[in-house]
């Protein structure tokens, strides 16, 4: 299912997107959400409704405030069974159903060099026959008893998905023991699925998105195993046997390295009893790695990859910051001001709203294991996107320069602490929030001080922040189109 | 992808969803051999038994109607207002207008000035975004349930307040063009999406691309936009959702409170072309220089789940469930796995439509094969579907799989706003979209097969080729 393309079945193109599994959509964006998770119930200062626009009857709000119910939180357990496996888990018995997430640390930053897409290759084949059953009778069962069972390989991390009805607990585990610990790796699904990725490949091409990214990731990383696509390309692909999977199976899932977090309708001990008899015949310990940091270039590149089309993708960044940095939060809160804010932050407000420049403009701080990336995206017109990239660079300077204001920070505050809970408002959302944190290194306090991290963030922070990690004339520039006005290969310089 | 307020990129397909209740007696009674049905259907009873989560609507005295999905899980809503109106009510030469608009309901009122509102809903912890299809347009906030109040204030506040001018319209104009090179121009498989729409409807305006033609796009006017918003958006062609934690009980006053005083306005009836017969197949050939990997496509006008004979439109969507939704349906298995000839086919049902309802299928060849080759194929699974019909088994695992598609999308509040918001807004009542599961549990061998003949035995499907400028 994963390889399946259903982009094909957009209806309107776009504007609702229909029945299209975007699964895969996008290998090369971080692992996992960066940022943390949080306490149900901090509330913002912000005062609601009546304060805003002078409501007649505050009776109403008076008697709807009385029925609200401040005491709901989400609660983790951390599981740990007699075999030494640690779970954390959220039960949840109103809706009869389980999400089970696990990621194993290393993913296909351990693809060998001459094997890069290995992971990727593995994980649409880990449900492609196990044990006694064939793919075709692995499917069906899966099908049958409605259970999803999927892996995907990210940078850093290989992660499974597997959610159930609580009728079909026991089964569904026992599938995803299977799939890890006995894939058949049978040839034809190993052709069949390595013949949807190399389509896969080539259908990238036709992607300005895809090409920016694998431009600006080659040429930020150079020969750093995160300047390696995720996917793989034709040639290494094609390379992969099922021996090579054998050993990477092996060499990098096993109990060492494996987080794991349940949420939905199941307790405790049940859940303690499945974790050894799922997880158990994983090898005790992964095969070390030989990883080291990854550089950033941090001087002015301009790379334009000619495409005729009327727009101009536009990807840029530099360095960044590591997610262990104690900067971390403040530089978080720093760049949702800058443009992860969406239509609070300043670059949404000077290129699209001010300027009709482009649909859409954001930045983010994207912190991999072994490198801290800062990373932006605009989409222009080619005869405005000199203006567009000006006008970026403009803003990335000022804040460099002069920080932000009381204002400013004080919203930021408010809209990232009081919208953590909404990270949390299904079963599986809550899992992937959860196995997220483990792969990070974050305790199973993190939801407890997380909002107070960024609290305590404060503009003298984000000042010293910004002057570290923000230059505008040290940006790496990749430019998909026929842009007009900027001259490959040189700095364009002031903003 | 971009940030998209405007519009969602959702992964959400009609999953019914509704009530599990409604889907006991149906699914227990099936007398199927096949075990996954009565499983889902036991599965629903117990869910029903656990789960204070049915959903519950009425109606302010203005006509706007409420509809209330709880989930008491953690404490957080879904605010949703939709519009009946689309891009299918657009006047002519106006393509693009119902999106347009959409954009431009974030430009401020005499009490919020412009982009304020999407502010103030961030400073409070919120998100917020809107989407336009053909047939409605919706705008919603996920917010902390204290917050409910004030983001029923801003939305009701621009239902009838919108203030437009020059400074602010034409600039976001350029935005959409924007968003249109960016959906379409900048992608041949967009390119072709809408060629083959404009294709299959010849009359109805479901052939106009949703976010306009460009140039009809670079003539839209201030004018044009407050024209339209004080034509459709009114409280008796809304309707409010709110899904999450919370109940009728506490919503009505806040509803009567915000939204009741809004005076309904008379609506003028949607206007919609009707299909002639179709006549003959089109084929399309897209060639594209940025092209370098083949894939084909095809359309076939359906029937919509509300405009359907009873059972058909359930009956479609089992049938391109078996034929080509998952690893074990009839495209793959054939085109993928024996066959080797596909990466991947499949095929999809879309049947939220007032007017008309779509099935399509897909295909992307492996190395070597053609797109003729590829179409010879799934045009053999066709005739072999309508020359001896669909099994048993295969018919009874579909269901199962549509059925569990509904109760895992219980597990997400938005998904299930979602299904009640574009059910109700494309012509079905509460009823129809909570009984979901239940009338699929309820569609035979025969129905499918008589889908089939339906869908596939008419003379007027587009086929698409998504092809490289050199090569076949």
């Amino acid at each position: 299912m994963k390889f399946v393309y259903r982009l094909l079945c957009v209806i309107t193109l776009g504007l609702t997107v229909w029945a299209c599994d975007q699964s895969d959509e996008q290998s090369q964006a971080p692992d996992v959400n960066i940022e943390g998770a949080l306490d149900m119930r901090e509330v913002v200062e912000e005062k609601a409704a009546a304060e805003v626009m002078g409501l007649e009857n505050k009776n109403v709000l008076d008697e709807f405030a009385k029925t609200l119910d401040s005491e709901k939180r989400t609660h983790i357990q951390r599981v740990v069974t007699p075999g030494g496996i640690e779970a954390w888990l959220v039960e949840e018995h109103a809706v009869p159903l389980i999400s089970v997430e696990v990621g194993f640390t290393g993913g296909a930053r351990r693809d060998p060099m001459d094997k890069q897409g290995l992971a990727y290759l593995m994980s649409g084949l880990l449900d492609e026959g196990a044990g006694d059953l064939d793919a075709e009778a692995f499917q069906t069962k899966l099908e049958d008893l409605s259970i999803r069972l999927h892996f995907n390989a990210g940078l850093d991390g290989f992660y499974g998905s597997l959610r159930m009805l609580t009728r079909h607990r026991d089964e569904g585990f026992d599938l995803l023991r299977l799939a890890l610990t006995q894939p058949r790796f049978d040839d034809e699904p190993i052709e069949r699925i390595r013949s949807q990725i190399l389509v896969r490949l080539k259908r990238d091409l036709a992607s300005p998105q895809t090409i920016a990214q694998r431009t600006w990731f080659e040429a930020v990383f150079g020969d750093h195993v995160y300047g390696r696509p995720v996917r793989g390309a034709p040639e290494t692909v094609e390379s992969v046997t099922a021996d090579d999977m054998r050993a990477f199976l092996r060499a990098a899932l096993a109990r060492d390295n494996l987080k794991i977090a349940v949420v939905g309708d199941i307790d405790a001990e049940t859940l303690g009893a499945l974790l050894d008899k799922t997880f158990g015949a994983l090898p005790p310990s992964a095969a070390p790695e030989d990883m080291n940091q990854a550089v950033i270039p941090d001087e002015a590149r301009l790379i334009v990859v000619e495409r005729p089309q009327p727009q101009s993708i536009v990807l840029f960044g530099g360095p960044g910051i590591l997610l262990d940095d104690p900067d971390f939060f403040s530089a978080y809160v720093m760049n949702y001001i800058l443009g992860g804010g969406g239509f609070a932050s300043r670059l949404m407000e000077e290129v699209r709203e001010k300027r009709g420049l482009a649909y859409g403009v954001s930045t983010s701080f994207n912190p991999y294991d072994y490198a801290g990336v800062f990373f932006g995206s605009v989409a222009t017109e080619n005869e405005r996107i000199a203006e567009s990239l000006s006008v970026i660079k403009a803003e990335i300077a000022r804040m460099r320069d002069e920080g932000v204001t009381e204002k400013e920070l004080r919203d930021a505050k408010t809209y990232l602490t009081g919208s953590f809970p909404l990270r949390f408002d299904s079963n599986s959302r809550i899992a992937n929030q959860l196995v997220g944190y483990q792969m990070t290194g974050r305790g199973i306090d993190y939801i407890d001080t997380r909002n107070d991290r960024i609290e305590a963030v404060t503009r003298g922070d984000i000042a010293r922040v910004a002057a570290r990690l923000l230059d505008p004339d040290a940006l790496t520039v990749v430019v998909v189109g026929e842009p007009e006005g900027l001259e490959p290969g040189q700095e364009d310089g002031a903003p | 992808m971009l940030i998209n307020r405007k519009m969602r990129k959702t992964s959400w397909r009609r999953l019914g969803l509704g009530a599990f209740i409604a889907m006991i007696g149906g699914v227990m009674n099936l007398t199927s051999p096949f075990q996954g049905v009565t499983a889902m259907a036991a599965q629903a009873q117990e869910m029903h038994e656990t789960a204070a989560w049915a959903p519950e609507t009425f109606t302010l005295g203005n006509g706007m109607q409420v509809v209330v999905i709880p989930d008491h899980r953690v404490p957080v809503v879904t605010h949703m207002v939709w519009y009946r109106v689309g891009a299918a009510d657009e006047p002519p030469l106006k393509s693009g207008i119902a999106h347009f608009l959409e954009h431009l309901m974030f430009k401020g009122t005499d009490k919020i000035p412009p982009g304020e509102m999407s502010k103030i809903v961030a400073r409070n912890g919120g998100q917020d975004n809107a989407f336009t299809n053909n047939d409605y347009t919706a705008y919603f906030q996920r917010v902390a349930l204290d917050r409910l109040p004030l983001v029923m204030e801003l939305e009701a506040d621009r239902m009838t307040g919108l203030i437009l001018t020059d400074d602010v319209v034409y600039p976001e104009r350029d935005v959409i063009l924007e968003e249109r090179s960016s959906r379409i121009e900048n992608n041949p498989e967009s390119i072709l999406s809408e060629q083959m729409s404009a294709a299959l409807f010849k009359a109805h305006a479901y052939g106009i691309p949703v976010i306009g033609w460009a140039h009809e796009i670079r003539s839209l006017t201030t004018q044009d936009a407050l024209d339209f918003y004080h034509q459709y958006y009114a409280p008796n062609n809304a309707i409010l959702i709110v899904a999450g934690d919370i109940t009728a009980a506490q919503l009505r006053p806040l509803a009567e409170e915000f939204y009741g005083r809004i005076p309904s306005v008379e609506l003028a009836p949607r206007v919609r072309g009707k299909e002639p017969p179709g006549v003959a197949p089109v084929h399309i050939d897209l060639r594209d220089a940025r092209v370098r990997q083949a894939s084909f496509r095809r359309s076939y006008l359906a029937p919509s789940f509300s405009t359907a004979e009873q059972g058909m439109a359930e009956a479609i969507d089992v049938l391109t469930q078996l034929l080509g939704v998952g690893s074990t349906s009839r495209f793959y298995r054939v085109l993928v796995v024996s066959q080797a000839r596909a990466a991947s086919a499949g095929a999809w049902y879309s049947g939220d439509g007032l007017d008309y309802g779509r099935v399509g299928l897909y295909a992307s060849p492996r190395a070597g094969i053609t797109l003729a080759q590829i179409e010879e194929a799934m045009d053999g699974v066709i005739a072999d579907v309508l020359e001896n019909g669909v099994t048993q088994e295969e018919v009874s695992r579909a269901k199962s799989n549509l059925i569990a598609d509904a109760v895992y999308a219980r597990d997400n509040q938005q998904s299930l706003a979602q299904a009640y918001g574009s059910g109700l807004t494309t012509g079905e009542t509460m009823e129809d979209v909570t009984a979901f599961p239940d009338r699929v549990a309820e569609v035979t061998v025969d129905q499918v097969n008589a889908a089939a003949q339906l869908v596939f035995n008419q003379p007027g499907y587009v086929t698409g080729y998504l092809l490289p400028e050199n090569g076949s």
